[in-house]
């Protein structure tokens, strides 16, 4: 996919390709809390602000509630805003996400994904941003900082385009991404603002034309609200494609298309998953294609709105599905899986659907891992199904409990 | 007569101390205002989908989040080259602002934005049915420090947001209250003159959360004032410029009486220590102002 546009080509760690491409989507607000592992984007962005290489209102608050809420009222007044977070910042975020969404105000955010206390773990996985899956923002999730930077550029103009004007969450691992280093290609500022022009409010606080935002509504209001949502989340889908056509003509990477399908062709078995676990999870599709086995992969790159046609026709045919995801919906299992099987339940064949729960807090999930998944996942369907417990921290009918999810 | 920037029609109770300050104090602040209104009575008296009472711009966020999104707009003005002219103003009741949103309050003041913060002060959560908050006198009764056999009400004093907000290096605090339109229309003017965080404490009677007559409202006002209970004053660069006294003093009985919140007070044991105590708190507020002319 050769492109004309120019690029440059650095190798720098996730954070700073984050801050980069921050950098040439040109926010003029930007307003964040410090939280581990999310710290260095916001470190990166304001050395360019003291530096003057990027012209913006940067303002650093005394919590994430308040970061989200500067950008709110920035956004409403029609700027392009920044923030990123991670896990507990999100959660103290929760609030004010909900509002966000629902006044309709195309904030991008970076979740640089970690677990969440209690026990307090600064390490990687996906349950803060899954557990905001309900919040009314899109959802997209990068395999590598190459995708980082790619989705950023691509979910502002997703978010602001008037048939969508929803909220953006870009979700990349924390550690596995964020303190990473690898070659990015960058475009270079003309090239971005070609892509991604200024902002274009529908409605702004402005003295010259006084609009009321934020009214409140009596039942005889609400609902339709909700379904106004709802329908953008709908309509969604239909601009996602479009912009990842566009960006893949332009730039020649690879789109914000809502899944990726690797070696599917032929499958029995798919593998399943979203975020940086997806490269152990393509190497061993190698290997078990190499030992002879029909197994395919596929990423997961958007999860709100939640891609359930392309699943349904990329699912076709497959006999198995193994579900892999580093969050639970605790009482029930991993809420990637519900959500697939729910979207499958209506088909008249179906594959088998088995839910994984890896990689909580930081374990490490390397091609054994995928593998356990792949092998069990033959063996017949299952849900919630935990991978690789250490059993001399567990009590014996607890590991009894756990087993038997394996057979 | 100008038309009031805050119209008629809105839905609050009749005598509502809260709206008048807040219709006040916006067209002191004229047309070239943003409004940002915490969750509460003032928000939903006056936003009601698909009306509007707000002839500026006005936007609701959140209970807690006014400070910050004021903030958010200051910038994003700032950023787009449109500050010069446009008055920010952040606004809620005592449990929006000095409660629930107080360390969100806290930050926009120590960060400096160019925001005018307001506190309408009703004394208690008066939106979801009088109950206690921070800004709740001493012994008042409310639905969740209700009088009792073992009880005179509300166990602590007001918070004094007036100190807090001088404890911040503001250029100028005040308060002042809706029953003193003159005086609390001055303010205005003079804290957006002002460039920085600014504060204006406005006391609000409701004759619904207080218990007294509808028509009362401005009285009742004046007397809390008068009484030393809630004293006025404004405090530029950390130095108290100008207070509101008096020649004479007014015992508290005299605004604890019409009042429903404080009846229990009238009546029982120990009651009149009750009293005694009250009257020191107005008595140490006399003191730390100088409320009393001597001539």
């Amino acid at each position: 996919m050769a492109t004309a546009v120019e690029q440059e080509r650095k190798i720098i760690e996730g954070s700073m390709a984050v801050a980069e491409i921050v950098k040439r989507c040109r926010p003029q607000v930007v307003s964040a809390y410090p939280i581990t592992p999310q710290t260095h984007i916001v470190e990166d962005l304001s050395q360019f602000v003291a530096d003057g290489e990027m012209e913006c209102e940067f303002i650093n608050c005394e919590s994430e509630f308040s970061a989200i809420s500067i950008c709110l009222g920035a956004s409403a007044t029609g700027s392009r805003v920044y923030t990123a977070t991670s896990s507990q910042g999100l959660l103290l975020m929760t609030e004010v996400l909900f509002n966000v969404s629902g006044l309709r105000l195309p904030i991008v955010l970076t979740c640089a994904n970690r677990a969440v206390s209690s026990p307090l773990s600064i390490w990687n996985d996906q349950q803060d941003s899954i557990a905001l899956r309900d919040a009314g923002w899109m959802q997209f999730y990068a395999e590598d900082n190459q995708e980082v930077a790619d989705l950023h550029l691509q979910a502002y103009k997703i978010a602001e385009d008037h048939r969508v004007l929803l909220p953006a969450m870009v979700c990349m691992d924390g550690f596995i991404l964020t303190h990473a280093f690898e070659p990015v290609e960058l475009p270079a500022q003309e090239a971005a603002d070609a892509f991604l022009p200024a902002y274009d409010p529908l409605v702004k606080l402005d003295p010259e034309q006084p609009v009321t935002m934020g009214a409140f509504a009596d039942p005889n209001y609400y609902m339709e609200t909700r379904w106004h949502l709802e329908y953008a989340m709908s309509q969604a889908h239909a601009v996602i494609e479009e912009v990842a056509t566009e960006f893949e003509q332009t730039f020649g990477r690879p789109g914000l298309h809502v899944i990726e399908e690797y070696r599917t062709e032929g499958a029995e078995t798919i593998i399943l998953g979203l975020g940086s676990m997806m490269s152990a999870v393509k190497d061993t599709v190698d290997e078990l294609r190499d030992e002879g086995e029909a197994v395919g992969a596929i990423k997961l790159r958007c999860y709100r709105p939640f891609p359930e046609k392309r699943l349904i026709e990329a699912l076709q045919g497959v006999k198995r599905v193994a579900v892999m995801e580093k969050d639970i919906s605790l009482g029930k299992g991993g809420a990637v899986c519900t959500d697939l099987r729910a979207a499958l339940y209506d088909l008249p064949e179906r594959p088998a659907v088995t839910g994984f729960v890896v990689g909580l807090g930081g374990r490490d999930i390397a091609n054994h891992t995928v593998r356990a998944c792949y092998q069990r996942t033959k063996q017949g369907s299952g849900e919630n199904v935990w991978v690789e417990m250490r059993e001399d921290l567990l009590e014996p009918e607890m590991v009894q409990a756990w087993k038997q999810q394996w057979e | 007569m100008a038309e009031s920037l805050l119209a008629p029609g809105h839905t609050a109770c009749l005598g509502c101390g809260e709206l008048l300050g807040a219709r006040l104090a916006i067209d002191a602040a004229g047309p070239n205002t943003i409004v940002v209104n915490t969750t509460g009575c003032l928000e939903v008296c006056t936003s009601k989908f698909p009306q509007s009472a707000w002839r500026v711009p006005w936007i609701h966020s959140l209970f807690d989040n006014a400070g910050p999104v004021a903030a958010g707009i200051e910038a994003s003005l700032r950023a787009q080259g449109k500050k010069q002219g446009i008055t920010v103003i952040a606004q809620g009741g005592d449990g929006g602002m000095a409660d629930i949103g107080f360390g969100f309050t806290s930050g926009m003041w120590e960060r400096g934005h160019d925001v005018l913060t307001m506190i309408f002060d009703n004394e208690a959560y008066m939106n979801t049915g009088i109950q206690r908050s921070g800004l709740t006198p001493f012994d008042a009764r409310t639905s969740t420090s209700p009088s009792g056999k073992v009880s005179f009400g509300n166990p602590r004093p007001k918070k004094d947001m007036v100190q807090i907000a001088v404890a911040h290096g503001l250029p100028y605090v005040a308060s002042t209250s809706s029953s003193y339109a003159r005086d609390l229309q001055t303010k205005v003017k003079k804290a957006i003159a002002i460039e920085g965080p600014t504060f204006i404490h406005v006391h609000t009677p409701c004759p619904l959360g207080w218990g007294f007559a509808a028509a009362s409202t401005v009285e009742i006002g004046q007397l809390a004032v008068k009484t030393a209970l809630f004293p006025v004053v404004e405090i530029e660069e950390g130095k108290v410029t100008k207070v509101m006294s008096f020649r004479e003093k007014t015992p508290v009985e005299e605004y604890l009486k019409p009042q429903a919140r404080f009846r229990h007070l009238f009546a029982g044991n120990g009651a009149a220590e009750q009293i005694a105590q009250i009257q020191a708190i107005a008595d140490q507020n006399i003191e730390r102002y100088g409320l009393l002319r001597s001539s």
